[in-house]
Order: structure tokens, then C-alpha cells, then sequence
């Protein structure tokens, strides 16, 4: 069907649609949540809040662990490397995704006010705690990870968990919470009304000027300071690679070799951008879908951003540039590439179809009365 | 090399995770069976309480989900989290039924389950029934393709060792996929769930019964369980039986184990019902044996021999020393010596290298192993015989138990005299651990029995885990343990709250606690039952 070379070129794309594809549906979510406690004052509102997307976190989810799924299928390396290396990080998150199910479905089963508190609490961290270190992690690819793999390919990494709040990995964290908060603001804002819908209002505009700030400052740090790799061009992308075979150079500075060579790859840092005009156009104006589409753009330009100027890379080696990973390297075998495109390409399309219906069939605004109405059936 | 303890504390956490999903798992994956079939009574017949049925037990049902949502998200990083080196060297075959999980399982189940959940007047009933049958589609699917994915690691069929990317490759997926191991074990598996599902209706609708409220939910409660449950359980022993013929075929060292088979008999061998496995004298004391039965159970036939514990080192011995010439030969081929015959060579022996890693736990340099290191790991080759030979008893017994069960119910319900047999329902009622013990003791013995093999004569268990530290493992069990814990009661408490209380918790008006003078007692008088309008 496809050589080798454009089923990994493929499957770097297809990484990237289930991040996306995570980030903008579970993403609201997440950011729901991580306002939710601010913007929902009584037990109403926050049901009206977690009920707007109590049908759908579920499959939401089910982005992110396809996701991972998909890492371990089309490249075990960095599924393996990444995860055992950023052992606390990757645990923390997933102790924070480990809130919201049980937040979602427990929290309204019982009337005590101190249960649902510390419940809301939990869903607050479990929207805040993940978005916040995917960020991280994201900004610590920038600057390298301390791994290196010893010649049975047995990967080491000689950091620890708090060797990976570099400020700017930080700041890359303070951009990830700031923009999926702000699309989980919009998203409120599309779906409530009242009190409720004028603070979600005000919290996707403070939310989108922090991104805005965050995301351009970010371009300005690595441009000036940070040095990223440049794989040298002698291998064939078509063969099975041994990842310690290549050569790496150091002389990438701020990431912006592939900016440079392909000037059209400097739409997604723009798109950002855009996005994040656009999302603080929308609340201030109060039109929501204009505010929604914004967050959206923001978070496909900024992680298209991040794609661009780390290709072919997918993680980078801070202590031993050769180990780094790479799109033509680090990937399964050309079969296993062939059978999941297959794969993909059924259910991907089926799974869009079906997601559409139901958000369509769960549409609309909520309110008070809309709780006041099931109380026992709704969360 | 990593050392012994951080590999012991990886399998500790892995399993301790694995088992603890499992509590939810086969609960999901009988009550979205059950819940579908009782709303399509509903529709068919349209009467109410066939519709409050699917609310109660869905109810009960989201309960048990949500845990088992939590628990499922630790499970699909734990192989790269903590076991780093198995992802690389098997990821090319074993990533995959995990991604087409996510993508034709996981996300119809997830999707849809939203719907299920807060559709009720969203949608047609035909819309609501197809989305409830979806679920139950989903949670299906989604156990087919995990034992896709353990099947392989169990027997690892259609792939093959590559030496320049050492790690292992797909080959042949079809066989990957028609692999009999997975066959078996996700009809067994999938069947066990659906008793699971069925004990869970039927111990609490015998509760109903008991108490003598909400006759007629509990009695179509019952009746439902009751038919699921029979034909479920019939499944169960059946498939049951199929899997272990399949063990004996592909995996002597598990039946041995699970049998307590030291000796090789003269076919066809007896059955050791009940005894003392003794690893230190390599014998069973107190033994009582059936004879001939094991012989016909496990090989079907009369002259088939089983092999037995002390034949099987000898066998795994010699293939020991069979991977370590690969072992030398896949060392000159890395260094760069990559003549034809060289790599002919190679692929003539290379089917035996997983033994000759086995030697890693005991030399870095596995070619110059001593001969004291070559019988240890000859010996290591065999699972602990006295865990295997008790927990898969365990589970038969409580199968067994269950048949007798559902046989009792099934003939009362028929016979529609249930609520006047009190020791049936007493029978039933106390029946509820059964399945989890069944279920518990059955992932136990498939998964111990595997040992010392991640992937099955391939990749040994002590190669596979990462490259942590105690301290990180410590800390991350100590964690997962504490906030399992803290769940495990929260779920427990809204279970059996909610479980007590009955249809009344739909607030309908229909039920036992909303009838005057019925009001909750005690530690319940401040339930959700008591109180219609919300804070």
C-alpha cells in the first residue's frame, strides 16, 4: 500500500489527530473543571456545570487512552521511554484522571454539602492536575529529557520528577492549564446561562490573555535561549532503523530549522495566536460560538506548533543527543504501521459519526430548572 | 541489571492493579448484557417496572463502572510505566490489539454509555435499546481485544525476533488474532462476567425477596438473572474445560503446575483432587487422586501422556543451552559480523533465545553461565506449584458451586416458587463473593502460571521490568494503595446504600420506601431516599 518512509510520516500525523483530537474534546473537560470551583458558586450551578459534560467525558477520555494505546502500537519506544522516565509525572496526572470518573458518577449520590465539596475539589483537580503537566512534559521535550539507551536498548533516565519543572517547561504548563481552561470556558458558555454563564464569560477572557502571554512568551524563550538537535541526513528512511545509529547535531538553535526551511509551518504558531485573539474577541463580545471556535484554534495551532519545530524528533535526549527519538526511528514495524492505518482508517471516521450524534442529541442550554427537574437522575 | 527487588515490587504493583480492575470488570461486562435484555422486555412489552429495572440496576451498574473506568486508566500506561522494557521488545505486536481496543471498543462503550445514562428523553425507545445494546457491544469488544493482547502473551504466535531493532516483530497478525489461547480464554472470560453480572442481580432481588418488598421488581429480577445466569454458567465450565486443554497444549509448565503433575505417568493419568504440593520434595502430600482422569481431561485421549514437572526442567535445559549458542551468534551478528550464514545460522536457533535470557537474573555474560546457573534457571522455568494447584481449585470449586446455584434458581423461577423456598434465596444471597472469587483466582492462576515469562518461552519477567528504583516503586505502590483503598470504601458504602434502598432510589412513587409508614431506619434516615428535594 505505502512504503515505509510515508507510513511513519503517516503515523507522526496520526499521533497528532488523537492529541487533538484529546485535547479538544477532553480538553473542555478538563478545563470545566479546573474553573469550576470559581465560576460555579452553589451546588446548582456546579451541577449544571458537570452536567453539561457528564454524557460526554467518557468518551472524551477514551482520546487520551487511545492515544496511548496508539503510542505503544506505532512507537513502543516512546511509550516506554517516555512513561518509565517521567514516572512521578505520568502518575500524578493519572492520579488526577482517576478524580473524575468517580467524581463525575459519586458526588450528587448523596446530599451531605462536605461530600460533594471535597468531591468538587477532586474534579478540580483532576481537570487542573492533568492539564497543567502535559504541559510540562510538552515543555520539557523542547529542552531535552536525561535518557539514554545501553546497546540492548534498554532505556535510563537520570533525572527525577522535579528535574522537570525547568521554568520553561513551567511557563509550557502554565500555557496548557491557561488555554484548556479557557476552552472549558467557552464551553460553559455555550452551554449555561445566568450568573454562571457571566463569570464563565470572564474567565475565558482572563484565560485567553494568559495563554496569549504565556504562548508568546514561550516562542521568545526558545528563540533566545534554548538549542534544539538536527538529525543529520545519511540513513534511509525506509529501512528498519537502529535509533543508535544516527547523527545529531547541536545546532538547532530555538527549535526554528524546520520554521525557516518551510515558511508555510509558521501558520500553526499563527494560528495559535489567532485562536487566542479570537476566544477573548468571543467573551468579550459574549458570542460563544465565536469564543469556542477561538479556544479550539488555539489549541491545534499550539500543538501543531510543537510538532513543527520538533520533527522528526518526538523526544529529544538531553544527556545523549544519539539516543533521541525520532519519527523514522523510534516506530514499529512496517506491518504493524500497515494494520493499524487500516484500522484507523474504519473506525476513525465511525467514531466521528457516532460522537456527532451524540452531541447532537444532547444539545442545549442548562439551567437550575433542568437540575431542579431530575435530581436523582442527573449528576 | 536491574535488581530483584525492583522486578518483585513491579510484579507486586502490576498485579495488585490488574486484580483490583478485575473487580469492576466482569461486572461491567454481564450487567451491560443484563441491563440490555431487560429493556428489551421493556420495549417488547412495554410494561414499567421493566424500565425501572434498567434505571435501578444501571444505577448500581454506574457505580461499579466509574471504579472500573479509574482502575482501567492505570493499566493502559502500567506497561510503560513500569514494565519500559517489555514495551520496546514486544510493543510492535502487543501495542496493537491495544490501540484497536481504544478505537472499536473503548470509544462505542464511552460514547454511548453518556447516553445511556442521561438519553432517557432524548432519544426514541428504539434509539435508547440500540444505544444500551452499544454499551454492551463496546465492554464486549473491549475484553475480546485485551486477551487478543494477553493470548499473545501466553503463546506467543506470529511474530519473530528481528536483531537489528532487537526487539520482536509482527508477522502474522491473522494468527495473532485467531490465536486458540485468546480464543478460549475470551469466551471463558467474557462468560464469567456474565455470571458475575447474573449472581450480582440475583443475590440482591433474593435480598428483595427475603425482606419481602418490591415482590414484583425482585421477582422478574430473578427470573432474568436466573436464565442469564444458567446459561452463562454452562458456558463458563464448558469453556473452562476447552482452556485447559488449550493450556496442555501450549503450556505443559501450567498444567503441571496447576495439577501438581511431578512425575510423568503412564497415560492416561490420574487427577490429584485434593492435596499438599510440596516444591521442596518435589511431591504431594496426602494425595487423593481419581484415576485416569487428568489423562482424558487434559489430553483427550487414552495414550497421550501429560509431562510432568521433573521432565519439563529436563526439556527446558537442554533449550536453555539451545539459546545460548543463539545468545553468542546474535552477539556476533550486533557486533557487526552479518554474513548470510551467520544470520542463517542465527534464525535456525533463535526460537530458543527467551530461554537463554532467562539467565540474565543470575550472569550479565549469559554464554560462559555456569552449570549451577544453567539447572537454577532450568528450575525457574516452573511456577510455584502449591499457589497454582490450590487458587485454580478454588475457582472450580466456586464455579461449581454456581452451577448448583443457578440450577436451583433457574428450576424455581420456572416453577415460580422462589419466595417460598427462604433457603434458596438465603443460598443466593450468600453466593454474592463467588464470582469475584472465581474471577480473582482464575486471573491469578492464568497470570502466575505464565511466570518466570512476560511473553511466554520469549521475553522473561526480570528482563522485562524498568529501569526504577525501589524508592519510585515503594512510593507508587504505597500510593496506588492508599487512594485504591480510599475508593474501594467509598464505592462500597454508595453500593450497598444504594443496594438496601432498591427501586425507591428512582423516585418514582412505585416503591417500597415512598409508601407511607415505610420510612428508612437509623443510619439510613438521612439517605437520598428520605429526601425528595434537593439541597
Amino acid at each position: 500500500m505505502f512504503d515505509y518512509e510515508t507510513l511513519k510520516l503517516i503515523w507522526w500525523g496520526l499521533i497528532g489527530v488523537l492529541l487533538i483530537g484529546f485535547a479538544l474534546t477532553d480538553g473542555f473537560d478538563m478545563g470545566a473543571m479546573a474553573i469550576m470551583p470559581f465560576v460555579a458558586k452553589t451546588d446548582n450551578e456546579r451541577r449544571v456545570a458537570i452536567n453539561t459534560i457528564a454524557p460526554h467525558w467518557d468518551g472524551n477520555q477514551v482520546w487520551f487512552i487511545t492515544a496511548g494505546g496508539a503510542l505503544f502500537a506505532a512507537w513502543p519506544l516512546v511509550y516506554a521511554t517516555a512513561f518509565s522516565g517521567m514516572y512521578w509525572a505520568l502518575l500524578l496526572v493519572l492520579f488526577g484522571l482517576f478524580c473524575r470518573p468517580v467524581g463525575f458518577d459519586y458526588r450528587s449520590k448523596l446530599e451531605n454539602k462536605k461530600w460533594r465539596d471535597i468531591w468538587d475539589w477532586a474534579l478540580f483537580a483532576g481537570g487542573a492536575l492533568p492539564a497543567l503537566l502535559f504541559g510540562v512534559a510538552f515543555g520539557n521535550l523542547f529542552l531535552g529529557l536525561p535518557f539514554r539507551f545501553d546497546e540492548t536498548m534498554r532505556s535510563h533516565f537520570e533525572g527525577s520528577f522535579f528535574s522537570l519543572l525547568h521554568p520553561f517547561a513551567l511557563l509550557a504548563g502554565v500555557v496548557s492549564l491557561s488555554m484548556l481552561s479557557a476552552h472549558g470556558g467557552s464551553w460553559l458558555m455555550l452551554r449555561t446561562e445566568g450568573e454562571l454563564y457571566e463569570r464563565s464569560c470572564k474567565a475565558t477572557r482572563l484565560c485567553a490573555m494568559v495563554f496569549l502571554g504565556g504562548f508568546f512568551i514561550c516562542g521568545v524563550w526558545l528563540l533566545l535561549g534554548i538549542d534544539g538537535l538536527n538529525l543529520v541526513d545519511n540513513f534511509d528512511p525506509n529501512a528498519a532503523l537502529n535509533p543508535l545509529v544516527k547523527q545529531v547535531t547541536l545546532d538547532n538553535s530555538g527549535w526554528q530549522t524546520n520554521y525557516v526551511r518551510y515558511p508555510l509551518t509558521q501558520f500553526a504558531p499563527l494560528l495559535g495566536l489567532v485562536g487566542g485573539a479570537l476566544a477573548l474577541m468571543g467573551a468579550q463580545t459574549k458570542r460563544n460560538g465565536l469564543a469556542f471556535l477561538g479556544t479550539s484554534l488555539a489549541i491545534v495551532g499550539a500543538i501543531l506548533t510543537a510538532g513543527f519545530a520538533l520533527f522528526p524528533f518526538v523526544m529529544p535526549s538531553a544527556i545523549d543527543p544519539v539516543s533521541s527519538l525520532t519519527v523514522w526511528d523510534a516506530v514499529s514495524s512496517k506491518k504493524t504501521l500497515g494494520i493499524m492505518l487500516i484500522a484507523a482508517i474504519i473506525f476513525v471516521p465511525i467514531i466521528l459519526g457516532y460522537t456527532l450524534w451524540c452531541y447532537w442529541h444532547m444539545w442545549g442550554k442548562l439551567n437550575d430548572q433542568t437540575i431542579e427537574a431530575n435530581p436523582h437522575g442527573l449528576y | 541489571m536491574i535488581s530483584e527487588s525492583v522486578v518483585d515490587l513491579s510484579r507486586l504493583q502490576f498485579a495488585m492493579t490488574a486484580l483490583y480492575h478485575f473487580l469492576f470488570v466482569p461486572l461491567t461486562l454481564g450487567m451491560t448484557f443484563l441491563l440490555a435484555i431487560m429493556e428489551s422486555v421493556y420495549v417488547m412489552t412495554g410494561k414499567q417496572v421493566y424500565k425501572d429495572m434498567v434505571k435501578f440496576w444501571g444505577k448500581l451498574f454506574g457505580i461499579n463502572f466509574a471504579l472500573g473506568v479509574t482502575t482501567g486508566l492505570t493499566m493502559e500506561f502500567q506497561f510503560g510505566t513500569n514494565w519500559a522494557y517489555y514495551s520496546h521488545y514486544v510493543g510492535d505486536i502487543f501495542g496493537a490489539p491495544l490501540a484497536i481496543e481504544g478505537l472499536m471498543a473503548f470509544f462505542l462503550e464511552s460514547t454511548f454509555i453518556g447516553l445511556f445514562f442521561f438519553g432517557w428523553d432524548r432519544l426514541s425507545k428504539i434509539q435508547h435499546l440500540s444505544v444500551t445494546w452499544l454499551v454492551a457491544l463496546g465492554s464486549n469488544l473491549s475484553a475480546l481485544w485485551i486477551l487478543v493482547a494477553n493470548g499473545w502473551m501466553q503463546n506467543p504466535v506470529g511474530a519473530e525476533f528481528n536483531f537489528e531493532t532487537m526487539r520482536m516483530e509482527l508477522v502474522d497478525f491473522g494468527a495473532l488474532l485467531l490465536n486458540p489461547v485468546a480464543q478460549v480464554k475470551f469466551v471463558h472470560t467474557v462468560a464469567s462476567g456474565y455470571v458475575t453480572g447474573a449472581v450480582f442481580v440475583l443475590a440482591i432481588s433474593s435480598y428483595y425477596l427475603l425482606k419481602k418488598r418490591d415482590l414484583g421488581f425482585a421477582r422478574r429480577s430473578f427470573a432474568i438473572a436466573s436464565a442469564f445466569g444458567m446459561a452463562s454458567i454452562l458456558s463458563v465450565l464448558v469453556l473452562g474445560d476447552e482452556s485447559g486443554y488449550e493450556v496442555g497444549e501450549v503450556q505443559k509448565a501450567k498444567l503441571a503446575a496447576i495439577e501438581a503433575e511431578w512425575d510423568t505417568h503412564p497415560a492416561p493419568a490420574s487427577f490429584t483432587l485434593f492435596g499438599f504440593p510440596n516444591e521442596e520434595t518435589q511431591h504431594t502430600d496426602f494425595a487423593v487422586r481419581i484415576p485416569f482422569a487428568l489423562g482424558i481431561i487434559a489430553t483427550r485421549s487414552l495414550d497421550e501422556q501429560v509431562i510432568g514437572i521433573k521432565d519439563l526442567i529436563i526439556e527446558n535445559e537442554a533449550r536453555i543451552r539451545n539459546g545460548m549458542v543463539a545468545y553468542g551468534l546474535l552477539e556476533e551478528l550486533r557486533a557487526g559480523d552479518k554474513t548470510p550464514e551467520k544470520i542463517a545460522a542465527f534464525n535456525e536457533v533463535k526460537e530458543d533465545l527467551g530461554y537463554a535470557l532467562l539467565l540474565k537474573k543470575y550472569t550479565p555474560n549469559v554464554v560462559d553461565a555456569s552449570e549451577a546457573q544453567i539447572k537454577q534457571a532450568a528450575k525457574d522455568t516452573i511456577p510455584s506449584v502449591f499457589s497454582m494447584f490450590w487458587t485454580f481449585r478454588a475457582m472450580v470449586a466456586s464455579g461449581l458451586l454456581m452451577l448448583v446455584l443457578f440450577a436451583c434458581a433457574f428450576w424455581a423461577s420456572a416453577r415460580k416458587n422462589e419466595e417460598s423456598k427462604p433457603w434458596l434465596l438465603k443460598f443466593a444471597l450468600y453466593s454474592l463473593p463467588l464470582p469475584w472469587i472465581a474471577t480473582q483466582t482464575g486471573w491469578f492462576v492464568a497470570e502466575h502460571g505464565r511466570q518466570p515469562w512476560t511473553i511466554g518461552g520469549v521475553l522473561p519477567t526480570h528482563l522485562s521490568a524498568s529501569s526504577l528504583t525501589t524508592n519510585d516503586l515503594w512510593g507508587s505502590l504505597f500510593a496506588l494503595i492508599a487512594f485504591y483503598t480510599v475508593l474501594l470504601v467509598v464505592e462500597m458504602y454508595l453500593m450497598i446504600r444504594f443496594a438496601r434502598l432498591g427501586p425507591s432510589s428512582l423516585h418514582t412513587g412505585r416503591y417500597h420506601f415512598e409508601q407511607p409508614g415505610n420510612a428508612l431506619h437509623g443510619g439510613q434516615a438521612h439517605g437520598e431516599g428520605h429526601q425528595s428535594v434537593n439541597a
